[in-house]
């Protein structure tokens, strides 16, 4: 059965992008087939994330329009099997999206995935109503930070009454991935804690991704992090919360690049 | 003087997270149950139009938050006997 998930969050920048391509990544490793779609119609990236901007021929508005096929937009990841990327058109107007077109494509592709991501773009316009609409679960992406933790708070109240699920009556799941997290930082008192967040915001928590200079530097090389250099900290963390999205209980921490040497040296004598 | 600094500095993320609590308890009232405010009422008006006459004019329904405490006033003018018969007569 696919599930489709929506990355969201409201705000813009906070690595709703990154997120969807490290997760989609990340599911596609352990097996699952997955297709990331980006909906961020005239301001795509999440084909630059996955290094493909240069085998993009068809995008979701041709699919949406009739003007190409699904097998013709779809671009097969060249690192991992079981990976596709639906890119959006840069050139099209965000009004060219109609809902029964998503829908038709939708539906398409829950006969081939197992994982539908649709990776939002910012704010609450049509193209963010689009992306969440026939979403099973919603993982919201949010910083440490107020006015990130504010967008979340209203992307969660959309989510409960403008989805498809909602409107039916039933309830759509909502995880939160916070990104960007210091625990340094936050022990000191200058950051909000994985608590206060999960208080304000009242969900369950998918995972802590912790700030690190890997994400850009996989971003620069066009590879979700979880593929660029899956044992540094924030690819670690992505692995699990892939993990937790197939159902399995992992215990929750907050990766870090120090334990991961001491562990992988201690790990290597093991084995 | 940076040992003082040190212990006189005040952490901010106690203020964010307050002003967080107040200021989203402010917006859920706004944004998030605008819709089941009117439903309860269109509810709840159901339920009582049945067994009294009222006037759907009449019906005021406010929430209200404080701390952890939320309330839900209904208040709801019912025409006494006599207006009643007036209006019969």
């Amino acid at each position: 059965m696919a599930e489709v998930l929506v990355v969201t969050s409201g705000k813009g920048g906070v690595g709703k992008t990154t997120s969807t391509a490290a997760l989609g990544a990340a599911l596609a490793q352990t097996g699952q087939s997955v297709v990331v779609i980006d909906f961020d119609v005239g301001l795509r990236n999440l084909d630059l994330v996955m290094g493909a901007e240069r085998r993009v021929v068809y995008d979701l508005i041709n699919v949406v329009q009739g003007d190409a096929n699904l097998n013709q937009a779809l671009i097969k990841d060249k690192r991992v099997e079981s990976l596709y990327l639906l890119p959006a058109s840069q050139t099209r107007d965000k009004d060219a999206l109609t809902a029964e077109g998503v829908e038709r494509v939708i539906n398409q592709l829950k006969e081939r995935f197992d994982w539908i991501i649709c990776d939002s773009p910012a704010g609450i316009e049509r193209g963010a109503y689009f992306a969440m609409r026939h979403a099973d679960l919603a993982v919201i992406v949010t910083n440490p930070e107020v006015s990130s933790v504010r967008d979340s708070d209203r992307i969660i109240g959309l989510l409960d009454s403008k989805t498809e699920k909602a409107e039916r009556g039933e309830h759509i799941e909502k995880l939160l991935l916070l990104t960007r997290y210091d625990p340094i930082r936050a022990e000191r008192g200058d950051m909000l804690k994985v608590d206060d967040v999960l208080e304000i915001l009242s969900i369950p928590l998918l995972g802590i991704i912790p700030e690190s200079p890997e994400v850009l530097k996989a971003s620069n090389l066009g590879s979700p992090v979880t593929l660029a250099n899956p044992i540094s900290a924030p690819s670690r963390a992505y692995l699990d919360a892939a993990r937790r999205l197939r159902g399995e209980t992992i215990e929750m921490t907050v990766p870090s690049e120090k334990k991961r040497f001491f562990g992988n040296l201690f790990g290597r004598r093991a084995a | 003087m940076s040992v003082l600094r040190f212990f006189s500095r005040r952490s901010s993320a106690p203020a964010a997270r307050e002003r967080l609590q107040l200021l989203l308890a402010h917006e859920r009232a706004v944004f998030g149950r605008t819709d089941l405010v009117a439903q309860l009422k269109d509810e709840i008006l159901a339920v009582i139009a049945k067994h009294i006459a009222i006037d759907p004019e009449k019906v005021r329904i406010t929430t209200d938050t404080k701390d952890t405490l939320a309330t839900l006033e209904v208040d709801i003018e019912i025409r006494t006997p006599n207006g009643g018969l007036k209006l019969a007569g």
